[in-house]
């Protein structure tokens, strides 16, 4: 049994600080573990195949819109929102060896991709889906990159934006009718 | 010249799949045979987690009665625990026994319609009768605690809704001793019914190494004979208190991870459900329901991740807050939607009949799969 910040020593050793961001146990209940978005699915196969870490299962991912931007004036005076994140959370547990971690990876909202966890994790993949289709996240190298619960014709709007906002029409139809 | 076959492409629904819900199957045919089934979601989509950033922590709970609605209680109980640690509340005793009581009369009551509707698809009508009569007085209890048979809002943060009434005691008492019996009918009516096991047994073999990395959890995880149970590997209230077994698929009439097995797992749990029960009846001791309830909720800065074992698998709730009256994120991870996935690697290779047999064995809900 492994605590968070032994995890966050061991995977700072093996990839460095480029790779693994920053650990934030500054909140109550769990810390978090920052790693770099486009190098996530090589330390998701190091968790999941080290025999001290044994992280079998992932519980849940879930996006979230982190709604962090700050808004800046450019040389015309425009007001423009710059630095705002989407960020993707992964609960991770260990069955073989009881621990739990919990790892963060955030992405720029003009161009967000993180690569792929679903080669170590197959439970991943519907969890990838709806991430995609609620926050735009594109997840690299997902063999089946679709909306998942809202329509296929439902167009670039992703729901759980902070900012979204009903379409007027959807298919000629009234929203909200 | 050899004869010339292509794949067909059937449209199972949205409806049909034996009617657990508005469900679509994208079913690839070779001849009879599955080659891949696609399974298509959304169609009870109704913006949960959306609705969950403009509501307030206890306003959320109605909400989560409508997830898995065959299983009310235990989604309350689940959300509310989160919000509990987030908080640090630490309820008291009587609430514990009641909330235990209550999750694992669900936990029957889900697995009655499980059983009984998996005897329908496969095509026995009988014992769907029997178990729906005996849902009906867990029902009646549910009704004589909190007024709803079906959607209870009953387990709150910090407390319940209402203190359980004078006559629930003696109704609880009632209902184990009607409820054994049926279990033993139905076992002579059902599971070891000839017809039943030639069309289950060795149908849809999940492998424990593929159903661990899939996520599967619950009955569908244990039928492939691995011993996991957050209620006592990851306990949760005061199940650490109770005696009872975890039963798991031993491929008794075919495989291991078998169709068969992951209903037989069902069967079993009820009679431990019923032994837990016991146990906590005749011990709930004195106090106040609304002792703890908090009278309003604002959670510090942070995130959480509970999760409590529903009567389909792991239900747990990530939160995230940012101090404010509102959560700023729920995502739910709900068993239906995890153990759906592995449809399509489960039925690779069995006959279209069969498909309806191994889907009605995950048990799914679409009203979780969907939010």
């Amino acid at each position: 049994m492994k605590t968070p910040e032994e995890v966050y020593n061991i995977l700072k050793e093996k990839f460095g600080e480029d790779v693994i961001l920053s650990y934030d146990d500054s909140q109550p209940v769990e810390p978090v573990i920052s790693v770099d978005p486009l190098k996530i699915h090589e330390v998701g196969k190091f968790l999941r195949d080290d025999e001290n870490l044994l992280f079998d299962s992932l519980m849940v991912l879930s996006g979230v819109d982190d709604f962090n931007g700050k808004k800046v004036k450019d040389e015309e005076g425009n007001l423009k929102e710059e630095g705002r994140t989407l960020s993707v959370y992964y609960n991770l547990h260990s069955m073989k060896l009881n621990h739990k971690v919990l790892v963060r990876v955030s992405t720029p909202i003009e161009d967000p991709k993180v690569e792929s966890v679903e080669h170590v994790w197959r439970t991943a993949d519907w969890h990838e889906r709806e991430a995609y289709d609620m926050y735009g996240i594109i997840f690299l190298n997902h063999h089946d990159l679709r909306r998942i619960l809202m329509p296929d014709d439902w167009g670039e709007r992703y729901p759980l934006r902070k900012d979204y906002e009903d379409p007027e029409y959807y298919n000629g139809m009234k929203v909200p009718y | 010249m050899a004869l010339k076959t292509e794949e067909l492409v059937l449209n199972m629904g949205p409806q049909h799949p034996s009617t657990h819900g508005v469900l679509r199957l994208l079913v690839e045919l070779d001849g009879e045979l599955v080659v891949n089934v696609k399974p298509i979601i959304g169609y009870l989509h109704r913006c949960f987690e959306k609705h969950c950033e403009a509501l307030s922590y206890n306003q959320i709970v109605p909400y989560t009665d409508r997830l898995d609605y065959l299983a009310s209680m235990s989604n309350n109980l689940s959300y509310v625990m989160g919000v509990e640690k987030l908080m640090g509340i630490q309820v008291p005793e009587r609430v514990e026994y009641i909330r235990v009581i209550m999750a694992e009369l669900q936990r029957i009551a889900s697995h009655t319609v499980a059983l009984g509707t998996y005897g329908l698809d496969i095509g026995a009508f009988t014992p769907f009768l029997f178990l729906f009569r005996d849902r009906e007085k867990i029902l009646d209890i549910f009704e004589a605690t909190c007024g709803a048979r079906l959607l209870y809002n009953y387990i709150w943060v910090g407390g319940l809704s209402h203190d359980i009434p004078d006559e629930f005691v003696p109704m609880v008492k009632k209902f184990i001793k009607e409820f054994r019996p049926t279990i033993e009918e139905v076992n002579e009516l059902l599971s070891f019914n000839k017809i039943f096991i030639e069309r289950t047994a060795n149908i849809g073999v999940l492998p424990p190494d593929t159903a661990i990395n899939y996520g599967i959890t619950g009955p569908s995880l244990r039928g492939s004979g691995i011993k996991w149970d957050l209620r006592k590997n990851d306990p949760y209230s005061i199940y650490d208190r109770f005696d009872f077994d975890i039963p798991v698929g031993e491929g008794k009439v075919g495989t291991v991870g078998d169709s068969w097995d992951r209903y037989w797992v069902r069967m079993l749990e009820m009679e431990q459900s019923l032994r837990i029960i016991e146990q906590a009846i005749d011990n709930i001791p004195d106090g106040d329901v609304h002792e703890m309830v908090p009278k309003r909720i604002k959670a510090p800065k942070g995130n959480v991740y509970v999760r409590a074992e529903n009567p389909k698998g792991e239900l747990g709730f990530f939160i995230l807050s940012d101090g404010k009256n509102n959560p700023f994120r729920v995502k739910v991870r709900p068993p239906s939607f995890v153990n759906l996935s592995v449809l399509g690697e489960l039925s690779k290779g069995y006959l279209v009949a069969d498909l309806i047999a191994i889907l009605g064995s995950l048990d799914i809900v679409l009203g979780e799969i969907d939010r």
